[in-house]
């Protein structure tokens, strides 16, 4: 199946990206990402470490040294858009793969950082009933903090700046099994209050029970696509995909 | 001699050098600033801080005549505004027109630039003022006179001076460490890239942090003025030192820069009572001993 025939069963995509490429340099990491979701889904990107999936986050918020092609968040285009008003003006939450935990902040000014993007940040209140260990940490320095800690705090500070879609990478990578857990109902619960999230992962255990819908990235296309009940019968597929 | 001669000597001294110690302070503060964000070794700084001596010097005593008006003196106080702003501004231009093509390069040309800056700020004054120096009357009346510490008559003008300039660098700290502003500037240092796609205009902190960093060498500048005498080479004579400062302090380090260069200063006033023909290369000493023990300096981050 192609990403295409996927949009015609889709109502009205938040988020669409065609025909994306991206570059580092002079290297060209991305050849024409195709994708879109709905608002209150969630997808994961697939794939091998390397094939491009991270970069596809990246190249959304802009942080590539050059993309062409096309992002169309709630019908606006942001190809074109400068760095910096990408996330305030599309209401969008970054995580990135290395946490981003800055070590010169302390756990609240690290919380407090990014901007306000959207109406309806999550309080503070709310923000620590989901990770009651933050609450305890405040006053530490950011990166005084456990794995775990740090992933639940690059997760709250988005959450806090009412940003509506989620772009979230890697973030059980290393993490113990219970915190893994943790994070699974964490998710839960943001897809139940309709957020929009976009989650790369190597964990397919991790995400297959979340997502409504699976794009498998190699060599910096999408190469597959996979709806969440087509799961049982595509298995041997992407177990191919996703084998080192 | 008695030992109370000899604390009192010692406290006097170390009085006068607390006097340098402020600009040490907050002349390395604003390179360490610059620094921190930028990645970019400002040698224009004793320059900026000439400059800023300069405009308080011109506002006084030759804008009116210039301007053809006899009884136009704008005087100390307003200097103190005016003269940071001017340099903070001309300071902007630099960044903004010149530094920010080198950012993708090797630190050493950014070092190029502002030692160019500094070469053509220098021959500028030289050309148009007197190369030895142009005494500043423009100390306000309220300054003058002496006050007596007990252990010392002090000029109450150099003793606003530490005041001033101390509280000066406290809030400086205050904003960097425990403000919103400063969690700004912290994190844009750390990581540039995430900051800004968190919506944070990176860019312009650079320019207004740079901007900001040079105002501070301009305000020491109009502190300055009315103790020694404003002369083209007096940010020459001082940068060497900061640079040194900056060094034992920690490149980088905020709360580094400000205690080294008080604490410089000191050392250096009270070494002139044990040795003085030492005193002024103390501090070198004390870099060379810094660097072999703790290459990242005495405040810096190791590693």
């Amino acid at each position: 199946m192609s990403p295409d025939t996927t949009a015609a069963t889709m109502t009205k995509p938040l988020l669409k990206v065609s025909d994306l490429h991206a570059w580092y340099g002079e290297s060209h990491v991305l050849h024409g990402i195709n994708l879109e979701l709905a608002e209150g889904q969630l997808i994961t990107l697939l794939g091998r470490n390397g094939a491009g999936r991270t970069t596809t986050l990246r190249a959304i918020m802009g942080l590539v040294d050059r993309r062409t092609g096309s992002i169309q968040i709630g019908g606006a285009e942001y190809i074109g858009m400068p760095r910096h008003k990408i996330a305030p003006t599309a209401g969008i939450g970054y995580c990135p793969e290395e946490r981003g935990i800055f070590s010169t902040l302390t756990v609240e000014e690290n919380l407090m950082l990014p901007p306000v993007v959207g109406p309806d940040g999550m309080p503070l209140d709310e923000i620590f009933t989901m990770f009651p260990n933050l609450r305890d940490v405040r006053k530490r320095m950011g990166t005084r903090l456990s794995g775990g800690e740090q992933q639940m705090l690059a997760m709250a500070r988005i959450l806090r700046t009412g940003a509506r879609l989620l772009l979230l990478d890697e973030i059980t990578e290393g993490l113990a099994p219970v915190i893994v857990k943790t994070l699974g109902t964490v998710i839960r619960q943001l897809k139940a209050k309709g957020y929009t999230i976009v989650l790369v992962e190597q964990n397919f255990r991790f995400a297959a029970p979340l997502a409504d819908r699976h794009y498998v990235i190699e060599h910096g296309e999408v190469i597959d696509v996979v709806e969440a009940h087509e799961i049982e019968t595509k298995m041997d597929r992407l177990n191919h995909y996703l084998s080192v | 001699m008695s030992f109370d001669v000899m604390m009192k000597l010692i406290m006097a001294q170390g009085m006068l050098g607390l006097n340098n110690g402020v600009f040490y302070a907050m002349l390395s503060l604003g390179l360490a600033v610059i620094f921190g964000l930028l990645n970019v070794v400002n040698f224009a700084h004793g320059a900026l801080y000439m400059t800023g001596a300069f405009v308080a010097l011109i506002l006084n005593s030759y804008l009116g005549v210039w301007l053809g008006i006899g009884w136009l003196h704008i005087g100390f106080w307003p200097a103190l505004i005016i003269a940071p702003i001017v340099v903070g501004l001309f300071g902007i231009l630099i960044e903004r027109f010149l530094l920010r093509w080198l950012y993708g390069l090797d630190p050493i040309y950014s070092l190029l630039l502002t030692f160019g800056i500094t070469l053509v700020l220098q021959g500028l004054f030289i050309n148009y003022f007197n190369a030895s120096g142009t005494p500043y009357p423009g100390m306000p009346e309220s300054l003058r006179g002496v006050v007596n510490l007990g252990f010392m008559m002090f000029p109450k003008y150099r003793l606003f001076v530490i005041v001033f300039s101390i509280l000066v660098c406290i809030a400086v700290w205050f904003v960097i460490e425990r403000t919103r502003i400063g969690a700004m500037l912290r994190a844009g240092t750390e990581n540039p890239e995430l900051v800004q796609a968190f919506g944070i205009n990176v860019p312009r902190m650079v320019t207004l942090t740079f901007g900001f960093g040079t105002a501070l060498a301009g305000l020491a500048g109009v502190l300055a003025a009315p103790i020694y005498s404003v002369s083209p080479l007096m940010g020459a004579n001082l940068i060497i030192i900061i640079f040194a400062v900056v060094v034992i302090g920690g490149m980088g380090s905020i709360a580094g820069a400000v205690v080294t260069g008080l604490a410089l200063g000191l050392i250096e006033g009270v070494t002139k009572v044990f040795y003085a023909p030492a005193s002024n290369t103390v501090i070198f000493f004390l870099m060379v001993i810094v660097l072999l023990v703790r290459p990242a300096g005495l405040f810096g981050r190791q590693g």
